[in-house]
């Protein structure tokens, strides 16, 4: 029994450890081949330790197209969008947990609706509107919908937390006579730190890996984020795959460095959304 | 001078009470709304209005130039008859895509989080490793799984080829193309898994242990217990599953574009090219708020069936 018990254990860890390699082995893969010189990519059998580590790879992917404007893009986009994010949800969900409104829990379903619109269904609309108020073509529709709401779905998390915050916070303060942006600020918000970061988080890979409306609203290159241009590469350098994945390892590397440094809030922030919800 | 006044309400006993809480509900609405107002505004601008434009503009004819022209219903029926055979291409590769990634996606992924989930060192780290796909970007791991399943030089043949399997053309043909993203797709199911095994990690040991003294093995666990419990994650994410297979837009547009043989002509691929290559915005918007109509008749037949199938804790059967 207790072999068998032992057996099932290690059979385990055997399946999880395939399966793991088999996850993280395109990551592997693209770094192996990122390191390595034109002659050995087409070479069968392949090479699975590179033979030399040369930085060529890395610096003329870096240099052939103008890589620091659509990062500094890509960051301005991303970092404006998570400050509309979590200004404005946390703005919204305290006046859908906190203030009782008439109407209020009627008005919070139907906005809730939007939920189930994609943006597919909506993004030639966006764009005309965008095009009428002559701002395709910048960075602006890549950022003003995070500070309208910041997307029903953080709303619906944030909400979901303020709910559990006890009352008498609240009316400690009303008593010494703050209003609500006193206690919003002040009390409701340092509390949440730990659902805002998760909020933020989940901005941040939103924006950085958004790929779709960069294609629809962002024309010319000098305005490209880092997806676009990745697309671009992929233009100037078929078949040079070493430099394809030399630009693809710096493109990765902001998601994973985010990725490590918050992992416990990622999947926190995921978790919630699913058991709550 | 309020004071002076609030402080005349309070003697007078009647009327005093509800004109102070009508004044105090009108504050509250006041800043119920004001707190309120950016999603409002947002609704308005990023989500109805556009709504009600897509619509509007399926009747016309429009690329751009001058004035959309009303058309009556005759992108629809375009559409309907196969005279627009893209649109045909779209549907049924995305149908084919979507029907089979979804239910696979969440097999593949409750079976991940069930062995996650069982007593063992490191899950952290296993968990971090299935999740680690879904938060690189899709563009970046479109590109890398490209190179990998080259098939002449990529690495997944290669390795395919020791064990004796002949080379499969993945990405290259069109009987293989919907198939390989389907694969694709069972990388990136990390955020399903978690949610999973948050669930599962919120089911009370002591069901099961009631199973261990009548004597039941592991599966009699996973049919009685775990699954029922389950249920409506298992729900949740099917949904979630359902309406983001839907949208893939990456995987065609960066791996394939639509190829070959439209085979993998996704429709989110199909109202972007429709809309923004051929600008034919009235087509695009007709075929887009089909799709939009489409998803919610799934969503809807969805929860239907679910009334059925799942189980919430605290609520009869059925109910």
């Amino acid at each position: 029994m207790k072999l068998r018990a032992f057996a099932r254990r290690l059979a385990l860890y055997v399946i999880l450890s395939l399966g793991g390699l088999l996850f993280v082995f395109p990551f592997y893969w693209m770094l192996r081949t990122a390191f390595m010189g034109m002659d050995g990519l087409f070479q069968i059998p392949p090479a699975f330790v590179p033979k030399s580590f040369e930085l060529d790879n890395f610096v003329e992917a870096l240099s052939s197209n103008p890589f620091g404007r659509y990062f500094w893009n890509s960051t301005v986009v991303t970092v404006l969008s998570i400050a509309g994010v979590v200004l404005s949800s946390s703005l919204c969900a305290y006046s859908f947990s906190r203030i009782s409104w008439t109407g209020r829990d009627k008005v919070f379903g139907f906005i809730l609706t939007g939920l189930m619109l994609p943006f597919f269904v909506v993004m030639i609309p966006h764009f005309l509107g965008w095009k009428f108020l002559h701002l395709t073509d910048t960075l602006v529709p890549l950022i003003a919908p995070a500070w309208f709401g910041g997307g029903v779905f953080n709303i619906f998390l944030l909400r979901q937390f303020f709910l559990t915050i006890p009352r008498d916070m609240d009316e400690a303060a009303k008593m010494d006579g703050a209003g609500h942006f006193r206690i919003y600020w002040n009390i409701i918000m340092p509390i949440s730190k730990q659902s805002l970061i998760v909020i933020g988080m989940l901005t941040f890979l939103a924006n950085w890996n958004d790929y779709l409306a960069p294609m629809v609203f962002i024309s010319s290159e000098k305005n490209y984020t880092l997806m676009l241009g990745l697309t671009l590469f992929q233009g100037t350098y078929s078949a040079q795959w070493h430099l394809m994945m030399a630009a693809t390892a710096i493109i990765v590397l902001p998601s994973l460095i985010v990725f490590l440094i918050g992992q416990r809030y990622f999947v926190e922030g995921i978790a919630m959304s699913g058991v709550k919800g | 001078m309020k004071t002076l006044a609030d402080a005349q309400h309070t003697i007078t006993p009647a009327p005093a009470p509800s004109e102070g809480i009508r004044k105090r509900k009108r504050t509250e609405l006041k800043y119920g709304l004001l707190f309120a107002s950016p999603v409002l505004l947002g609704y308005l601008a990023f989500v109805l209005g556009p709504l009600v434009i897509t619509f509007a503009l399926g009747f016309t004819e429009y690329s751009m130039v001058g004035t959309p022209k009303f058309v009556g219903l005759d992108n629809f029926t375009r559409l309907f008859t196969g005279k627009e055979p893209l649109f045909y291409d779209a549907v049924v590769s995305t149908f084919y895509y979507v029907m089979v990634s979804v239910p696979l996606g969440i097999g593949f992924s409750f079976v991940l989080a069930l062995l996650l989930n069982s007593k063992i060192k490191g899950r952290a780290f296993f968990r971090g490793l299935f999740y680690l796909p879904v938060i690189i970007p899709l563009a970046a791991s479109s590109v890398i799984w490209l190179w990998m399943l080259q098939p002449d030089f990529g690495v997944v043949n290669y390795v395919l080829g020791l064990f004796g399997v002949p080379k499969i053309p993945w990405l290259s043909s069109d009987s293989t193309v919907i198939p390989t993203l389907i694969l694709f797709s069972l990388w990136l199911t990390g955020n399903t898994m978690v949610i999973f095994l948050a669930g599962l990690q919120n089911i009370p040991s002591h069901l099961y242990e009631a199973i261990e003294v009548d004597g039941g093995n592991t599966l009699h666990k996973i049919w009685y217990i775990t699954l029922p419990m389950s249920s409506s994650i298992i729900f949740f994410n099917t949904v979630i599953g359902f309406v983001n297979a839907f949208q893939t837009f990456v995987q065609p547009a960066v791996m394939t574009q639509g190829g070959p043989n439209n085979a993998s002509y996704l429709i989110v691929y199909y109202l972007f090219k429709e809309g923004f290559q051929f600008t034919k915005f009235g087509t695009a918007s007709a075929a887009a708020f089909l799709l939009f109509l489409i998803i919610l008749l799934c969503t809807a037949v969805l929860f239907k069936f679910s009334d059925s199938l799942v189980y919430y804790e605290g609520q009869e059967r059925g109910k």
